[in-house]
């Protein structure tokens, strides 16, 4: 029988994964929004696994808002990427250096 | 629901005439400027109207998840009135005249604010943030030819969006653990027994909140985010959304997480001192005015963090004052940043060439040393009276350490604003011409009077400022 901690324990690896895909990455800014996407699907799965569990529906509803915004997050970061490909012919994080930081 | 919607006027308002705006942009060209740039203003002020007609209400509309109550309505004023602001000294500073989609783009970042700074549900919370943040990363990359302006973008979404992740990780462990997305169902749970659940879920959502208002170890972003992003949007970044993103998390932490004090107390004692330390030593050495600033609004986070550990109602009220003024020192110094202007017509912002500005332009010279004492908190200029009022919260709270190490980093941080001073002041003239004639007259004005207002006017309002965060503070207890 496969119990809400298992479903947590997943969504946890999943959000690690993206995390860890945002600091170590260190090639190219694309895998950055993969990485991203990942974190928002992981709170998917809590989301609705714990929505199933509490037998409550606000969770689904959340989930379908994360949803919505996650697409609207990506168009954004892609727009945002294509102006910055354009100044500057290369999407590799480590030369998004202009400013120090 | 139809009483419910003659609670949100506000809200209304804005959208309404956000999307007008949307409209008037798409089908005129974009020479005319002046059009849309009414057409926002208009909606900002009727939208404050709005607020000033609702406040002193104090309920909850659509099923509980939005609250119409006078702390909000303070933020919310202070929202609007920083974005007018930015609307208003826009077009001068960008050459090809201010594209419609800056308005617009203001215009819903303000409606996001507004909803931050009322939710109480995490349903709500999340949307409003996420309503001010994509059009803050649109915003940050709004100069689309200008390598810095899209780097800043990237930067901003890239973390921005980690944050977001981060504080819905928390939400949705919050849900889990607690069966609810209401506020005062939350707080209730907790103040049971807390398990691990619910521990992570507040330390994932205060993180998430962190980043919001750049507090220290969430800050990364700042400096690179405020030097590249046009200085409109800087001035844009370094009010409204901190107002917003500290009611929010004010909220969050006092009327959801209320009970469970024991747990996010530290948690907020060491941002608060991280931030006022990094704020302090980072600004140390920066030759970059924006940068400078962006590390002055970390330090100043700080402060009202100290506030926020406290965790009385004497705090949010210290938070409320000390936001009010912060908004006010911060847009004046954006806008003599605005004017730094060579003979080209381009924009200086490195400090080195500020070098013997008070006698090149000595009206801003002096007005910026106002503006920079008061950030410092240096008496009698009226930065020092809000800062007084987070320490005296924290001492009543018992945080007699945290208020002495405030105290000693604020010693800390006048070093780098003084030193400012001294550039404009003593050190031979730079090569950098700053001809006249850079500022409107409202610019002028709007200078003239919040530096009047810091310098000694402003203790004649003290008893109206205690009164309003008083009672807009009233309402989380």
């Amino acid at each position: 029988m496969i119990s809400v901690g298992h479903y947590l324990a997943v969504s946890a690896v999943l959000f690690t994964l993206g995390v860890l895909g945002i600091f170590i990455n260190r090639k190219n800014i694309i895998v950055i929004l993969m990485a991203i996407e990942l974190i928002l699907l992981a709170v998917n799965i809590n989301l609705v696994a714990f929505s199933a569990a509490l037998g409550d529906l606000v969770g689904q509803v959340f989930s379908m808002f994360v949803l919505t915004v996650a697409a609207g997050e990506a168009a954004i970061g892609l727009a945002i990427l294509v102006i910055y490909f354009r100044g500057r012919g290369t999407i590799a994080v480590d030369d998004a250096n202009r400013m120090k930081g | 629901m139809t009483a419910d919607l003659a609670l949100i006027w506000p809200e209304l308002i804005l959208t309404i005439g956000g999307l007008i705006t949307l409209m008037i942009g798409t089908f005129t060209s974009d020479r005319q400027v002046g059009l849309y740039q009414v057409a926002s203003l208009v909606t900002l002020s009727a939208a404050t109207a709005a607020v000033v007609a609702l406040f002193g209400t104090d309920t909850t509309v659509f099923s509980g998840t939005l609250s119409v109550d006078s702390f909000g309505g303070f933020a919310k004023l202070l929202i609007y009135a920083a974005s007018f602001m930015c609307i208003l000294i826009a077009p001068r500073f960008f050459k090809d005249g201010m594209r419609a989609e800056y308005p617009v783009l203001i215009l819903f970042a303000a409606l996001g604010m507004g909803i931050m700074a009322s939710a109480r549900d995490l349903m709500t919370l999340y949307v409003g943030l996420e309503l001010n943040s994509l059009a803050a990363y649109v915003l940050a990359s709004f100069m689309r030819t200008d390598e810095r302006s899209s780097e800043a973008g990237l930067k901003y979404f890239v973390l921005g969006a980690l944050a977001s992740g981060m504080l819905l990780y928390g939400i949705s462990l919050l849900y889990g653990f607690t069966g609810t997305t209401d506020f005062a169902g939350i707080a209730k749970v907790m103040s049971g027994e807390m398990n691990i659940g619910l521990i992570f879920g507040i330390v994932f959502v205060i993180a998430g909140l962190g980043f919001k208002i750049s507090a220290v170890p969430f800050h990364m972003w700042t400096p690179d985010v405020y030097e590249g992003a046009p200085t409109p949007v800087t001035t844009f970044f370094a009010t409204a959304p901190k107002v917003a993103a500290m009611a929010l998390m004010t909220r969050v932490v006092i009327d959801a997480m209320g009970p469970a004090v024991g747990t996010w107390q530290q948690i907020i004692i060491f941002l608060a001192l991280a931030s006022i330390i990094l704020g302090a030593v980072g600004a140390i050495g920066q030759k970059n005015i924006k940068r400078l600033l962006a590390y002055s609004s970390i330090n100043n986070v700080g402060y009202m963090l100290i506030g926020l550990a406290a965790g009385t109602q004497q705090g949010v009220e210290a938070i409320l004052t000390y936001l009010l003024v912060y908004v006010v020192t911060t847009l004046g110094s954006f806008l003599i940043v605005m004017q730094l202007r060579d003979d080209q017509g381009n924009q200086v912002e490195s400090i080195p060439a500020l070098a013997g500005y008070s006698q090149r332009r000595p009206g801003l010279a002096a007005a910026l040393a106002v503006f920079l004492f008061s950030l410092a908190g240096i008496p009698p200029l009226f930065g020092f009276w809000p800062k007084l009022l987070v320490f005296w919260a924290a001492v009543d709270a018992n945080l007699v350490p945290l208020a002495v190490a405030g105290i000693v980093a604020s010693v800390i941080g006048a070093y780098y604003y003084i030193a400012i001073i001294k550039t404009m002041y003593f050190d031979e003239k730079s090569d950098t011409e700053f001809p006249k004639g850079t500022g409107t007259v409202v610019e002028d004005a709007v200078i003239t009077a919040s530096a009047l207002w810091l310098s000694v006017i402003g203790y004649l309002f003290i008893g109206v400022l205690a009164a309003l965060s008083a009672s807009a503070a009233a309402v989380l207890f």
